[in-house]
C-alpha cells in the first residue's frame, strides 16, 4: 500500500523534532531509514503509525488522508529494537495474540501461525515459552507477531541492533526475502549503513530531523546529492578533504593535485569539498594519483587493512583487501581513485555535471 | 604490568557441577598465556563463557578450579581491588554531577595521588581522547560517545594498572563513531603499551583491535591466533563461520583413492596436504566467499542473488542443494543464470568432523 508524508512536521515546545517532510514511500516495497541515533528515525515511525500526531501534515494511505486515524484502526503492524512477546504466553500464542482480538476462528488462526511460523523457521518451537529460547528465536516471534496479521505497512525500529552480529547476519539475509511477496510495505529504520545496503530497495538518509534524501539504496550510496547524505551513507566513514580549483586543476594543500572532472570544470576558481570512500584509496601502483602519507594507525582484520594517514594537513583513511601492514610513523604510499571522487561546494551541496 | 596466565581453569555457576556435564559448566579447562603489553580479544556467541573468563581476571568471579596468574603472582583468590585492574564496561559509567577532569581525576586521588601528578596524569589522557576542550565541564552535558570516552579515559588514566578489560564498550556507539572510538583504541594502545583484553561479540571490532583473537564456544577455546590466521586458516569449521562476513562456505565432499577431495564430482586442490585420520568422519570443504571465483570449468552453479552492497556484491550461488556464497568486486563480471566456479587452492580447506585436517 502507498504510504505517503506531504508536509509532515513535529515541534514538540519549542524543538523542531521533524522538518517538513514530503515522501512517497515505494508501494509493496522495502524501505529503509538510515541515520544516527536522534537523527529522528523513530520518531517518523511512530508518525507514520498514527502513535503521534503530527503538528502539521497529512499521512495518506493509498491516497486517503488516515492522520487523525488512531494506530488501532489502521491496518499497520511496529517491531521495537527490544522484542516485546508474553513471557507467560506460548510462541504459538505470542503469534497468534493479534488475530484472538480481531475474533479468527480457531481453524483460521491455527493455518495463519503455522504458516508464519513455518516461513520464519519457528515451526518447531511452538509449544515453547520465549524466554527458554534465544534472543534471535524471541526476534523472530516478534516479526511472525507483526506479520501474521496481513498488515499492510509493517514498521521495524532497528529490530536487529539487540542480536548478537551473526545472528544479525542471517536475519538481514532472510528479512527482504521474507517480504518480498508479501504485498506489504516495509519502514525498516537503521543506524548502519551495511545493513542499508545489505537490505536494499530504497533509502530514506536523516539527518537532525530532516530527510536528506530519498531513492534507490545503491543510486543515493552512488551519487549522494549533498555532503550530508554521503556522510550519512559511509562506513567506514568518508573521506572529506578541503580542496580548491585553480585553473584546469583540484589542488590539496601544496602537493597533491589532478586535473578537474566535467563537473567541476564549469566552476570559477575558488574552495571545494572533495569526499572519496576509503575503499577508494587504493594501494600503491593501482591507477590514480600517487601520494604518500604519515601513517597513523594500521588496522588488519585477516580480510582486509584499513590505514589511516596523514597528508597536506587532513587524515585519510585507506581500506584495502587483503593483510597490508605499515609501521606506525613511517610514511607508506597510497592512490587515491580519484574517478571516484565527489564534488561539493562550500554549503555541501553536490557539484554534479549538469550544474 | 605483568604476563597473564590461565592454569585449567574451570568455572560453573552451579553448586555442585558434574565432571562429565559438559551443560553445568561455564567454563571448561583453560590454558593460555598473554604477553604482557599485548592488545587481545575475547571472541564468541553469547553464551560461550568469554564474560565469565573477564570476571575471572578482574576478580569479580572466583574459578571453580585452576589458577589465574598475573606473573609469578597467584590472584586467583584476591579481591578485584588488590588485583590492579581497570575495567570498562558496556554501559559509561560516569558521575553526572562531577566535572570532566573530576570524573577522569577520580581513580587517582582514590588511591592518594598527588595534586600535580593528578593534573598531568589527567591532561595526558585528555589530550589523547581529544577531550582537553571539555575538561571543566559537567559530565552530564556530553554525547553518549564523549561519555563512553570519559569511561575510557578512566581506565587508562592509572599508570599502575597490570591489564585494562574491556566488556563490549562499542556496543552503544553508533557505526560512526565506533570507527572512531575503535580507532582511537587501536592509538591509545600503541602508545601507552598497556595490555589490553577486549571483549565482543563484534569479529570486526575484536580483529581490528586485538593482536591476538581468542574464539570461544561452549565455554572452551576454540582457536587462538592472530587476525590474519583466524582468517586464512580456521583451525574448526565455527571459526570459519563466525569470522567473516558472510562466513566460510562449508560443503560436504569426499576423498578419492588418490586423496583427492571431491564436490558435486568435480576434484577440488585443497591447502591439506596428509589425509591424516578421516576415515569413518565427517568431510567438509572450507572455502571463504572472497576465494571464490568464476571460471570456465569447475564447478557448475545457478545465480540466485546478487546484492549490490557498494564495495562488492554477494552473489548467492547454488549447487543442487548447497549453497555457496561469493563475494565479487566492482568490475567483475556475474553471469546472469549459470556459470562454473573454482576455489583459490592455499584458502581451501578440508574438515573432518569439524576440524582442520593439516
Amino acid at each position: 500500500m502507498a504510504l505517503e508524508l506531504r508536509d509532515v512536521s513535529l515541534r514538540v515546545g519549542a524543538d523542531l523534532h521533524i522538518h517538513p517532510t514530503t515522501l512517497q514511500l515505494e508501494p509493496r516495497g522495502f524501505n529503509t531509514l538510515l541515520g544516527e541515533t536522534l537523527a529522528g528515525k523513530t520518531t517518523l515511525l511512530r508518525l507514520m503509525a498514527g502513535l503521534v500526531r503530527p503538528t502539521s501534515g497529512a499521512i495518506r494511505y493509498a491516497g486517503r488522508d488516515v492522520t487523525g486515524v488512531p494506530v488501532q484502526q489502521r491496518r499497520v503492524s511496529m517491531v521495537y529494537q527490544q522484542f516485546i512477546n508474553y513471557p507467560n504466553l506460548s510462541v504459538f500464542e505470542n503469534i497468534a495474540s493479534p488475530l484472538r482480538v480481531t475474533g479468527a476462528g480457531a481453524a483460521e488462526v491455527k493455518a495463519r501461525v503455522g504458516r508464519i511460523a513455518e516461513l520464519l523457521r519457528l515451526s518447531p518451537l511452538l509449544e515453547r515459552k520465549p524466554n527458554e529460547l534465544s534472543g534471535g528465536q524471541q526476534q523472530r516471534i516478534a516479526l511472525a507477531r507483526a506479520l501474521v496479521k496481513d498488515a499492510e505497512i509493517v514498521l521495524l525500529d532497528e529490530p536487529l541492533a539487540n542480536l548478537d552480529y551473526k545472528l544479525r547476519e542471517s536475519l538481514r539475509d532472510e528479512l527482504p526475502l521474507l517480504f518480498a511477496d508479501r504485498g506489504c510495505t516495509v519502514v525498516y529504520a537503521t543506524t548502519e549503513p551495511a545493513e542499508a545496503l545489505l537490505l536494499g530497495g530504497q533509502v530514506a538518509t536523516l539527518h537532525e530531523g530532516r530527510v536528506t534524501q530519498y531513492g534507490v539504496c545503491t543510486t543515493v550510496y552512488r551519487e549522494p546529492r549533498d555532503l550530508v547524505s554521503a556522510r550519512v551513507f559511509s562506513d567506514p566513514p568518508i573521506n572529506v578533504v578541503p580542496a580548491r580549483k585553480s585553473g584546469g586543476q583540484i589542488v590539496v594543500g601544496e602537493t597533491v593535485g589532478w586535473p578537474a572532472p566535467p563537473a567541476a570544470r564549469a566552476l570559477p576558481d575558488g574552495e571545494v569539498v572533495v569526499a572519496l570512500r576509503p575503499h577508494h584509496v587504493r594501494l600503491a601502483g593501482q591507477p590514480g594519483v600517487a601520494v604518500r602519507g604519515r601513517v597513523l594507525i594500521c588496522e588488519i582484520s585477516g580480510s582486509e587493512s584499513v590505514v589511516h594517514f596523514a597528508l597536506e594537513g587532513a587524515t585519510w583513511v585507506s581500506q584495502a583487501h587483503g593483510v597490508h601492514s605499515h609501521p606506525v610513523g613511517a610514511d607508506a604510499a597510497f592512490s587515491l581513485d580519484v574517478a571516484h571522487c565527489m564534488y561539493f561546494d562550500a554549503q555541501g551541496r553536490r557539484l554534479t555535471v549538469g550544474d | 604490568m605483568a604476563t597473564i596466565r590461565f592454569e585449567g581453569l574451570h568455572h560453573s555457576y552451579r553448586p555442585a557441577p558434574r565432571d562429565d556435564a559438559d551443560a553445568d559448566w561455564a567454563l571448561r579447562g583453560l590454558d593460555l598465556e598473554w604477553g604482557d603489553g599485548g592488545a587481545f580479544a575475547l571472541l564468541g556467541p553469547s553464551g560461550c563463557g568469554k564474560t565469565t573468563l573477564l570476571n575471572l581476571i578482574s576478580g569479580l568471579l572466583k574459578p571453580t578450579r585452576g589458577r589465574v596468574l598475573f606473573g609469578d603472582d597467584d590472584v586467583t583468590r584476591l579481591e578485584p581491588g588488590e588485583r590492579n585492574i581497570a575495567q570498562v564496561f558496556q554501559f559509561p559509567v560516569v558521575y553526572d554531577t562531577m566535572t570532566v577532569f573530576d570524573n577522569l581525576a577520580f581513580p587517582l586521588r582514590n588511591r592518594g595521588v598527588g595534586e600535580s601528578e593528578v593534573a598531568r596524569r589527567v591532561g595526558e589522557i585528555a589530550a589523547m581522547l581529544d577531550l582537553e576542550p571539555t575538561l571543566g565541564e559537567r559530565a552530564s552535558g556530553l554525547t553518549a560517545d564523549g561519555k563512553q570516552k570519559i569511561s575510557l579515559g578512566r581506565g587508562l588514566v592509572r599508570s599502575d594498572v597490570a591489564a585494562i578489560l574491556f566488556d563490549e564498550p562499542l556496543t552503544v556507539i553508533d557505526p560512526h563513531l565506533k570507527w572512531r572510538l575503535r580507532s582511537k583504541l587501536k592509538e591509545l594502545h600503541q602508545r601507552v603499551g598497556r595490555t589490553m583484553i577486549y571483549v565482543t561479540h563484534d569479529q570486526t571490532e575484536a580483529l581490528t583491535f586485538a593482536e591476538q583473537v581468542v574464539v570461544m564456544l561452549d565455554g572452551q577455546i576454540v582457536q587462538s591466533g592472530t587476525p590474519v590466521e583466524l582468517f586464512e586458516r580456521p583451525h574448526h569449521t565455527f571459526v570459519g563461520h563466525f569470522i567473516g562476513s558472510p562466513g566460510m562456505n562449508l560443503l560436504p565432499c569426499e576423498v578419492d583413492s588418490a586423496g583427492a577431495a571431491r564436490f558435486a564430482g568435480v576434484a577440488v586442490p585443497t591447502a591439506s596436504r596428509g589425509a591424516g585420520s578421516i576415515r569413518g568422519k565427517r568431510l567438509e570443504l572450507g572455502v571463504r566467499p572472497e576465494f571464490v571465483r568464476f571460471s570456465e570449468t569447475g564447478i557448475p552453479v545457478r545465480v540466485e542473488r546478487c546484492s549490490d552492497i557498494g564495495r562488492y556484491r554477494i552473489v548467492d550461488l547454488a549447487h543442487g542443494e548447497h549453497k555457496i556464497k561469493m563475494l565479487a568486486a566492482e568490475g567483475v563480471a556475474v553471469p546472469s543464470e549459470s556459470g562454473h566456479v573454482t576455489f583459490e587452492r592455499h584458502r581451501t580447506q578440508l574438515y573432518a568432523d569439524g576440524w582442520i585436517v593439516e
